[in-house]
């Protein structure tokens, strides 16, 4: 064996090791994160965090109840909104659309996607905040629903289209009106894989917190109306992770760690759903 | 995250060869157009997004004009903005975390791609994508608490013993600065890199590999000097699509970088991001001018962001069409 040649192989193994050690470390990433919350925020989870109000600082106790509602709160109004509006935006897209029309509307979902998200909250407080004096769960909706329009619009769009022609023909042959072929067989057909996408789009909003820090803002108590400034689970867990209290930072840990379970969570259950296939191939 | 790609748009058959009316009565014009407000209603945000963030910017913008981008003084009781230590901070972390997660994320994706079982590379693939699901002030709470004291005593100090000669390991390690934010973001922007490169890796045509490993190449140069060219253009996208990321990203940034306005070279320095600044005076802008500039910095990052997203699709875009269509 030449100097040359065995230069050559031990590149080889040397670079390939290196990948390897690459691919090890970014995928223990997750399990050290998820290791961490457990190991921390499960010796501060207990049935107070779910049912108490959060208690003044140094008064040891309490819980994020208010955060929890106000997070399902704020995620039902951007859900309400955002959801109709993407799908049927991406109905559009898949079903309706011309070539131009449709181009234009692609590209200012994909800038939408790409625009950080701290910007989208100061849109909505210029927007919505500003005009009604006043932080309010209605305004955290409106943030978080314009996160979520273009990412349910492509998804929707995406699965639409990956139904096969034949399908549709089927339809229209049968006599049926174009959009009675789209509401009766191709969005059900495609239906698995929209709501996967929805479902990945509204756990990725539940865990935004820049557009909610001048949108809805925080509470302590339990918030009275939509008008209302309202806690949610991102800003409270932001809040009590810069404060000086080491209780507040027990606090934060076990809310990150319900975070952070709600999102693996629902993340695993859409993905696996979505690898069972497309339903028209059962 | 699923990357669309182009599919010619479906026929309408039999929409054309009947008439406006009928079509009317079956329901068709009805849906047609309702859906069509839904997709307008998406470029109408977009429109009202850059209109509300330049006209509550006006203020800023009539007074300080193009220098604002080049003023560094940043003093809300004294009415005087400048963005430079913001674009400063911001630029300088993320080219931190590009230069830490480039090599990493490329070598996972070299590894899935070439290397791991399809079993194995999908399973790893699977736990990648999750971690860019995990929200970033989780992102955060992990910077504060773990990062930031890690970095103050044991490797902020043995950089600067090691290092301590250049300009970028010298001041004092107070844990917080541009070291702690490029870190927690090329933590945060690696499972981008990794997913869309494997993808572009996944592209290139198998006979590209084998016409090198006939050739004698080592599979190493196989990969290295045939497969990762070919894929260059969906491997810049992705990592543009990160830099897009990284610029943007805002909590997980703003709890540890520091959150000083000033500009040093020092990695240990503390900092500021635009995306932080905002996040951090916006509710607390007393004057009209404060909450302008601040909204003129929103400005300037929704520019800086759009710019380096519209170049990654292009780049990853090219590459799929590439990619799918050779033979």
């Amino acid at each position: 064996m030449t100097l040359r040649y065995r230069t050559r192989k031990l590149t080889n193994a040397l670079m390939f090791s290196f990948t390897g050690m690459c691919a090890l470390v970014s995928v223990s990433v997750l399990f050290f994160i998820l290791g961490y919350l457990v190991w921390n925020g499960g010796k501060s989870l207990n049935p107070d965090f779910f049912t108490q109000l959060p208690k003044p600082p140094g008064e040891a106790g309490g819980g994020m109840a208010n955060a929890l509602v106000g997070s399902a709160e704020i995620v039902l109004i951007a859900t309400m909104i955002g959801l109709p509006v993407g799908f049927l935006g991406g109905v559009y897209l898949a079903e309706f659309g011309g070539t131009m029309f449709p181009f234009l509307v692609r590209y200012a979902a994909d800038l939408l996607n790409g625009v950080p998200s701290i910007i989208l909250g100061m849109f909505t407080y210029s927007l919505i905040v500003v005009p009604m004096h006043h932080f309010s769960a209605l305004a955290g909706g409106v943030a978080l629903s314009v996160i979520l329009i273009p990412t349910t619009v492509r998804a929707t769009e995406q699965f639409l289209r990956a139904v096969p022609q034949p399908l549709r023909e089927g339809a229209l042959a049968l006599g049926a009106s174009k959009w009675r072929a789209v509401s009766s067989v191709v969005v059900p057909a495609a239906l698995r894989g929209v709501a996967t996408g929805m479902i990945l789009g509204i756990a990725r909003i539940a865990g935004e917190t820049a557009p909610l820090l001048f949108t809805s803002f925080n509470n302590r108590y339990w918030s009275t109306g939509l008008n209302q400034p309202v806690a949610s689970m991102p800003v409270m867990i932001f809040t009590y992770a810069i404060a000086p209290y080491a209780d507040w930072h027990r606090q934060a840990w076990a809310g990150g760690l319900v975070l952070l379970l709600f999102m693996l969570g629902t993340n695993i259950c859409a993905r696996l759903v979505l690898s069972r296939g497309p339903s028209w191939r059962n | 995250m699923p990357v669309e790609t182009a599919v010619p748009a479906p026929e309408q058959p039999g929409s054309a060869s009947r008439s406006f009316l009928n079509r009317l009565r079956s329901g068709d014009e009805v849906a047609h157009f309702t859906t069509l407000m839904f997709a307008t209603a998406v470029i109408l945000i977009v429109v009202l997004l850059v209109v509300e963030l330049y006209r509550n910017s006006a203020e800023s913008q009539s007074k300080f004009g193009w220098a604002f981008l080049s003023s560094s003084k940043w003093d809300p009781v004294a009415g005087a903005f400048g963005a430079l230590p913001f674009i400063y901070g911001t630029v300088f972390t993320s080219a931190v975390a590009l230069l830490i997660s480039v090599p990493l994320g490329l070598g996972a994706a070299i590894f899935l791609s070439e290397l791991a079982p399809p079993r194995v590379s999908d399973a790893l693939i699977f736990v990648i994508e999750l971690l860019a699901a995990v929200p970033s002030v989780i992102y955060g709470l992990l910077g504060i608490f773990v990062l930031v004291p890690l970095l103050r005593d044991p490797i902020e100090p043995f950089l600067a013993r090691t290092f301590g000669f250049l300009p970028l390991f010298q001041g004092p390690a107070y844990g917080v600065g541009f070291l702690a934010a490029g870190l927690i973001l090329a933590i945060m922007v690696v499972p981008f890199i990794i997913s869309l490169s494997r993808e572009s890796l996944l592209a290139v045509p198998r006979e590209q590999r084998e016409a090198a490993l006939a050739l004698g190449a080592t599979r190493w140069e196989a990969t290295w000097q045939v497969v990762v060219p070919y894929a260059r253009l969906g491997v810049i996208g992705s990592v543009f699509l990160a830099l897009a990321r990284a610029l943007g990203e805002t909590m997980a940034v703003t709890m540890v970088i520091g959150n000083a306005p000033q500009i040093s070279f020092s990695l240990f320095a503390s900092g500021y991001s635009i995306a932080a600044i905002v996040a951090s005076e916006f509710t607390e802008a007393t004057t009209d001018l404060h909450s302008s500039a601040l909204i003129e910095l929103g400005l300037v990052l929704f520019f800086l962001t759009i710019i380096i997203n519209g170049l990654a699709r292009l780049l990853v875009l090219s590459t799929q069409r590439r990619g799918t269509t050779s033979p």
